[in-house]
């Protein structure tokens, strides 16, 4: 049980990073790659400062302008300098990686002789159940602020953005600047996300974010296959169904541990789902005609 | 007022040998004026269009609207006074947005969009109100999404949203173009409406040598980059369109 549990666990720590590729995937239609450095630098930044028993607050508002400015870069490097999106969240993945290694100064970091967030509340006997509610909250608050974003005049904004540039163009807004902004947001949420999966692991590691992305995007996809088949609008329902496919994707990865398979194929696993995840749907209906 | 000063636009990039799509251009376009403009393709008309909502940037010359000195301010920064609506009915509206939000961000063009929640019954009411006049039922779809629509029932959305917030300038680049003749008609005659309600200056393109027989006070042939004839509304009344049909053998 608690083997599933700590799964869900994951899941819920890693749809923030979810929320992050919707943001920048299915809401500006960029696929930014630097997610797997960005996720890494919410780890380190956190481990960092952690170990040097630097405020809770102040380390999440590090770890969030650390994904801020990361995304930001993205964002400057695709619309200022016109490079490909790819391109440009390849670079500034690369880039990040020597940062990285530079803030951890090692290439693994142990946290766990420090008192961190998810020993702070101790309702349950179990403490795999009090980080449970702390990780729980902190996702549901993140739900409920990017609802309301979402929802407010500068989030239809950025919908419109993602959407039809020359018609939001038309309407007076700068895309450019909303591309950036979006993904400073996105890379932030990324950012958060592996700040949340340092504390549960107890440790900082700096290939902790290879293929993160993936991760995320087969989260967003499994999602929206739920969200075309029902033909969801409302934006906290789809929100919610991300989560559902963050946390479903690191179900099927416990199973699959379960049943024994060796560990170093977890990332083929990764892939190999991601891939049926993205091409059933195709095949079905190919076949289909 | 729009007025264009000795514009001289060129483009280079995949040529030859550079183009000159608009040489030694000056215009004015008074308030009030449904200025129609008529030319083959090529002549340069989209060219000057894009060269007043700002999407072109001129080589030389200057862009005048309402007195200021636009000729370097973009696109996005000119919509404070300019409405567009595009050739394609695809352009104008956000398709996975719903209809609603799409007339929210319209009722923004001029203002900046922050993070107030805008969508309010108040607004919906509103919205409703606005799109009955067209007679097309899409009052009671408010929440569809405006991918679901026609793209005479998108066209003629986009041009209502021109007025939900304070405009000078309406830009119709083809807005017909692309539609069924009802649909077409339809458009433009809420265009002329629109014109004379809001006391707008308007700008039409077309190739529909029926509408700018019928629309507008004031027309203007472009070709090669140069006005060749610009005819204000009483010379226009004597056209025929037998006449007009007649500039383009």
């Amino acid at each position: 049980m608690d083997f599933y549990l700590s799964a869900i666990l994951q899941g819920l720590c890693l749809s923030a990073m979810a929320f992050g590729i919707f943001i920048s995937m299915k809401i500006f239609n960029i696929p930014d790659i630097s997610t797997d450095g960005t996720y890494t630098l919410g780890g380190v930044i956190s481990g960092f400062y952690i170990s040097q028993s630097y405020n809770g607050f102040a380390i999440v508002g590090l770890v969030i302008l650390g994904g801020a400015l990361a995304g930001a870069i993205t964002g400057i490097i695709h619309t200022k300098l016109k490079v490909n999106a790819l391109l440009a969240g390849i670079l500034v993945m690369t880039a990040l990686y020597s940062i990285n290694l530079s803030i951890l100064g090692q290439s693994n970091l142990p946290l766990l002789n420090f008192d961190i967030l998810f020993t702070v509340i101790n309702l349950f006997q179990n403490p795999t159940y009090n980080t449970f509610l702390i990780v729980f909250t902190i996702i549901l608050i993140l739900l409920m602020s990017l609802t309301y974003v979402l929802k407010s005049d500068f989030g239809l904004a950025m919908r419109a953005t993602g959407n039809n540039q020359i018609m939001i163009r038309a309407l007076g807004v700068n895309t450019d600047t909303m591309k950036i902004i979006g993904l400073a947001i996105a890379n932030s949420l990324t950012a958060l996300s592996g700040y949340l999966m340092t504390l549960l692991q107890g440790f900082a590691d700096i290939n902790m974010g290879i293929g993160i992305v993936i991760v995320g995007l087969g989260s967003v996809m499994m999602g929206e296959t739920l969200i075309n088949f029902f033909n969801i609008k409302n934006i906290t329902i789809v929100l919610l169904i991300v989560i559902l496919g963050a946390i479903v994707f690191q179900l099927v990865l416990a199973f699959a541990l379960s049943l024994g398979i060796n560990p170093n194929l977890l990332k083929l696993i990764t892939a190999a789902f991601v891939l049926l995840i993205v091409g059933l749907p195709r095949f079905i209906s190919n076949k289909a005609e | 007022m729009i007025e264009l000063q000795n514009i001289y636009k060129t483009y280079t990039v995949g040529q030859a040998k550079p183009i000159n799509v608009v040489q030694n251009l000056s215009l004015t376009i008074y308030k009030n004026d449904f200025a129609v403009i008529v030319g083959a393709n090529g002549s340069g008309k989209s060219t000057l269009l894009n060269l007043i909502s700002g999407n072109v940037q001129p080589n030389s010359g200057k862009v005048f609207i309402n007195d200021t000195d636009v000729t370097k301010l973009p696109d996005y920064k000119r919509s404070s006074t300019i409405a567009r609506v595009f050739q394609n009915p695809f352009s104008g509206t956000a398709a996975d947005l719903s209809i609603l939000d799409n007339f929210r961000l319209a009722a923004l063009r001029t203002q900046s969009k922050t993070l107030k929640i805008g969508v309010n019954q108040n607004f919906k009411n509103k919205v409703a109100q606005q799109i009955e006049q067209l007679g097309m039922g899409l009052e009671n779809k408010l929440a569809q999404p405006m991918g679901s629509l026609s793209g005479g029932q998108r066209q003629a959305l986009t041009l209502l949203m021109a007025v939900m917030d304070d405009l000078k300038i309406l830009l119709l680049d083809e807005p017909t173009a692309a539609l069924d003749p009802r649909s077409a008609e339809k458009v433009m005659r809420m265009a002329k409406k629109i014109t004379q309600q809001y006391q707008l200056c308007t700008v039409l393109i077309t190739h529909n040598l029926k509408d700018a027989f019928t629309y507008g006070n004031r027309i203007i042939q472009m070709a090669e980059g140069e006005i060749v004839k610009d005819l204000d509304l009483e010379l226009k009344t004597k056209l025929t369109q037998n006449e007009i049909y007649s500039w383009f053998s």
